[in-house]
């Protein structure tokens, strides 16, 4: 039981890397990796999210949305396929649930709260959030299975997005042609970035 | 008038791409390109998509409170993307299969969002329309080049017809393995923005 867990985590966070392995929240990953600090913060904030909000789309989709899910309410129900609303529902509950950990973390953590400061809101629309929540349902995971595949997901995007910024900084002192400063670049360096975390893949625990 | 139109639908193309200069709508780019079917469903279901979203957000921006816009633009994406994802389903199975996640993807696809709050809410329907028109074409043109470079070099072929007879099956083409492997997508596409600030050096960023 154990060892599946660990095996799903890291398979999570090596092999199938949300950035560099499924381009999943990529517009964040380049736009907020000029400095190690905005990006170490945006890493915790998608770790934090990601982790609450898989599990709860789980649930929402075993006792709602699945083919015959809502047969605890009326038996009338259980053929009842509600899975197309699926999208809608995901980015209702992300959206949602990023305004209560915004609003607990203002309450009882105004520390943290200060640290991740904007990028909170931003995570509503980071795609590797919905994009974990998506793949959740696809590969049909059990409750606890989400949660660690949500945690597992999250702190891989923070490695990933930690470490470019961490090149992109040592990279300013470096002369790059005209044309290729800036985004160019980045897209290059992601690439091998992306071929060194090709390295993990066929690891299984 | 018709100058300002027909320049709404071009500057997105080359002068104001939304991946190589507004950095948008990267996400669920890259995932799909490594054949060009599946990069043309893309293509289309993104313009679709998006040219509905920037109507629909646009005959609505009178009436949608301030503080609650980004809910409502939302849920509108999202609708018009369940509309797509039902459509790729019912008529090309096997894409969809290919794409999977990707198409569901679309809602957080920061173009979409991002000409409904750049553009659409200050600008009537028509204009809106052809805004959205020339966006998707600007993603689209990005994509295609990468699909087609993808699915020549790492696999011979273009749309599935041979074009470079493989190795393996008695040809003289040795497949480049790196092209169809995501980190091919990351080196196209850098290299597609090089070539574009090459051509066109306002673009090149101060860094």
């Amino acid at each position: 039981m154990l060892e599946q867990y660990l095996s799903l985590a890291v398979k999570a966070i090596f092999v199938e890397n949300m950035a560099l392995a499924f381009f999943l929240g990529m517009c964040s990953f380049l736009a907020c990796s000029k400095k190690v600090d905005t990006a170490l913060g945006l890493g915790f904030a998608v770790i934090f999210v990601s982790t609450v909000t898989v599990p709860a789309n789980n649930l929402i989709y075993n006792y709602l949305l699945k083919e015959g899910a809502l047969s605890w309410v009326s038996p009338s129900f259980a053929t009842t396929d509600l899975s197309f609303l699926g999208f809608l529902t995901y980015i209702g509950t992300i959206a949602a649930m990023v305004q209560i950990v915004e609003m607990t973390l203002d309450r009882f953590f105004p520390a943290l709260y200060g640290a991740l400061g904007v990028f909170l809101p931003l995570i509503a629309v980071n795609c590797a959030i919905l994009g974990a929540s998506l793949f959740m349902v696809e590969r049909d995971y059990t409750l606890g299975e989400s949660a660690v595949f949500g945690l597992g997901s999250g702190i891989g995007f923070f490695l990933a997005i930690g470490s470019l910024a961490a090149i992109r900084e040592k990279l300013r002192y470096s002369n790059v042609p005209a044309g290729l400063r800036g985004l160019g670049l980045t897209f290059i360096l992601t690439g091998l970035m992306a071929i060194g975390f090709m390295a993990f893949s066929g690891i299984a625990l | 008038m018709a100058d300002k139109k027909s320049e709404i639908v071009l500057d997105p193309l080359f002068n104001n791409n939304p991946i190589a200069l507004q950095v948008l709508g990267i996400c669920s780019a890259l995932a799909v390109t490594t054949k060009l079917e599946t990069t043309a469903v893309m293509c289309l279901a993104v313009i679709g998509v998006l040219v509905a979203s920037n109507v629909t957000v646009s005959l609505l921006r009178n009436h949608i409170p301030p503080s609650i816009r980004i809910i409502v633009q939302l849920t509108v994406i999202a609708s018009l993307v369940i509309i797509t994802d039902q459509i790729l389903k019912a008529y090309v199975y096997d894409i969809s299969r290919q794409i999977s996640v990707y198409v569901g993807l679309i809602i957080t696809n920061c173009i979409i969002m991002g000409r409904a709050e750049a553009f659409a809410m200050q600008n009537g329907p028509v204009m809106s329309m052809l805004d959205g028109l020339g966006n998707g074409l600007g993603y689209s043109v990005i994509l295609l080049g990468t699909g087609f470079l993808r699915e020549l070099f790492g696999a011979g072929k273009i749309f599935g017809q041979t074009v470079l007879p493989l190795v393996t099956e008695g040809g003289w083409y040795v497949p480049n393995g790196l092209m169809v492997l995501s980190p091919g997508a990351f080196f196209i596409i850098g290299l597609f923005i090089w070539a574009i600030r090459t051509w066109k050096p306002a673009q090149i960023e101060e860094d």
